[in-house]
């Protein structure tokens, strides 16, 4: 393993981590639902795609590599159908 | 990991579940079961049980969480008549003195585990290339312990049987669940076109890289019957009625070809299910090919409930 | 303090705390929570087991870790015929509750 390959890592799971309490912050301190859900949709997927690039150097081949990708990819995609979903429910139902 | 690592997400785990208790909300319990289910994943990989921890995601935070929300939702009106039955004081005190008691008891016997701990591990490593597959955890599951595999799978079937038994008598044989009226250009419906072929490849390898690797039928079978479910919920597809042949048979046809290669071991190997040599690993994928389908519809129906809608177009 | 010790006191107080909201909560949902955090404390000693009897190259005896899979999916069935008692109690007596001092609908 590289110094270059280890600094990436650290500074890209740090970076990730960051943005995993910015969301977490933005929960917590937002007012309502659908604030509450644009912090953690943007927060947490930026988050974990600096984390999935941060594993990136320390998989042992480039098909790991495609399957780590392949889980944000499908992070994503199921992020943003159900934030659509909760957000379609919670402007029909204001709490 | 380390040590640190270990410490955090044990006391995480303890904090989460303290939670789950205590929180006078029920839907905020379950919303605090399911992260509880994924550090519980965290905590099999920081015990190296892998399988154990795919099963455990797959299963234990994901199906189990899916049943406790949709629980947790149709419960709610019940919730405000409920709380009024609150225990007095005196229970609490008893109760928390009985867990603590227990709770001591078992560090205890912790602490007082065997120092050279009792392992079968040598033995299995010493038979494992008699049944032609590279991962323990599968070897045991469908070679060394076929029997309980076997008997796990009619237990899901009977539990099955035990959940339709609960259908009103105007549902006898009908449909579960509620027939869904999603927007058939919205986001679920979206998900539910785009994400079942990824899915069913993923659990198609999952299964098939179960025999060498970590992995295997009961992971692969659950990606699938959450495929199956999500095209339910979003109502592309209606729930089946569940006195469709073709569903019975899918239902049944994993248990039973594991009973016929346990009778087939009977007449060539000498005992029930045991595999004539040589041909263990074409058993043994028969069996996981036969089981897998079966698994993934028990595992959905198990999900979906007793029928709640008559079935019959006549 | 070794990974395993750590996550069988873990697991202790898991089953403790299970044990303590399974009586002491009266909803039938919250008790189904209280008991699945029960057996997944009992899981845990069961893995700690299991880490304990790592030799011959594995990392831990696969024995008790295949059993283990076999007990979570059958909590799951478990979990799933519960919630169906109950939801089907809820709609029969209009209310999920354990109390036999309720008066029973018709």
């Amino acid at each position: 393993m590289t110094a270059a390959a280890n600094l990436l890592t650290i500074t890209a799971v740090l970076a990730g981590a960051f943005f995993f309490l910015a969301g977490t912050v933005g929960l917590l301190r937002f007012p309502d639902t659908l604030t509450r859900l644009h912090a953690l949709t943007k927060a947490d997927n930026l988050g974990l795609g600096l984390v999935v690039l941060g594993l990136l150097p320390r998989t042992g081949s480039v098909v790991a590599g495609f399957k780590l990708i392949l889980v944000w990819l499908l992070v994503l995609l199921a992020s943003s159908a159900v934030s659509q979903l909760i957000a379609r429910n919670a402007r029909r139902s204001p709490p | 990991m380390s040590i640190a690592t270990h410490i955090s997400l044990a006391l995480l785990l303890l904090g989460l579940a303290f939670w789950t208790i205590v929180v006078r909300d029920t839907f905020s319990a379950v919303a605090g079961f399911i992260p509880y289910g994924l550090l519980l994943t965290s905590a099999w990989l920081a015990l190296a049980a892998i399988d154990v921890a795919l099963t455990e995601a797959a299963i234990g935070a994901g199906l189990t969480g899916a049943l406790l929300i949709a629980a947790a939702s149709r419960l709610h009106k019940t919730e405000i008549a409920a709380r009024a039955e609150q225990r007095g004081t005196i229970t609490r005190i008893l109760a928390a003195i009985l867990a603590t008691t227990m709770t001591a008891a078992i560090m205890a016997c912790i602490l007082r585990l065997p120092d050279r701990a009792p392992t079968l591990a040598p033995t299995v490593a010493r038979h494992l290339a008699q049944t032609g597959v590279g991962n323990p955890i599968t070897a045991v599951l469908l070679s060394f312990r076929a029997m309980d595999t076997l008997l796990e799978a009619i237990v899901l079937l009977v539990g099955l049987i035990a959940i339709w038994s609960l259908a009103p008598d105007r549902a006898w044989g009908g449909r579960p669940g509620q027939a869904q009226t999603e927007d058939p250009k919205g986001p679920l419906a979206y998900l539910a076109r785009v994400l079942p072929p990824i899915g069913i490849v993923i659990a198609i390898y999952i299964f098939w890289v179960g025999a060498d690797h970590p992995g295997g039928k009961f992971q692969g079978a659950t990606i699938l019957a959450a495929m199956w479910l999500l095209v339910m919920m979003s109502g592309l597809s209606d729930a089946p009625a569940i006195d469709r042949g073709w569903l019975r048979f899918l239902l049944i046809v994993g248990p039973a070809a594991f009973i016929a290669v346990g009778f087939l071991g009977v007449v060539v190997a000498g005992a029930f299910l045991s595999y004539p040599t040589g041909f263990a690993k074409l058993l043994i994928v028969l069996i996981e090919a036969a089981l897998l389908p079966s698994l993934a519809v028990t595992l959905a129906l198990l999900l979906a409930g007793p029928p709640r809608r008559p079935g019959r177009r006549a | 303090m070794t990974t395993t010790t750590i996550f069988g006191f873990c697991a202790a107080v898991l089953v403790g705390l299970g044990l303590y909201g399974l009586i002491v909560n009266p909803q039938p949902l919250r008790k189904l929570l209280a008991f699945n955090l029960m057996g997944n404390g009992v899981f845990l000693i069961c893995a700690v087991i299991a880490r304990r009897g790592a030799a011959a190259g594995m990392g831990g005896d696969p024995v008790p870790q295949a059993l283990l899979i076999t007990a979570i999916v059958v909590a799951f069935a478990a979990s799933a015929l519960a919630v169906a008692l109950m939801l089907r109690l809820s709609e029969e007596t209009g209310a999920c509750s354990l109390s036999s001092t309720r008066g029973e609908g018709d």
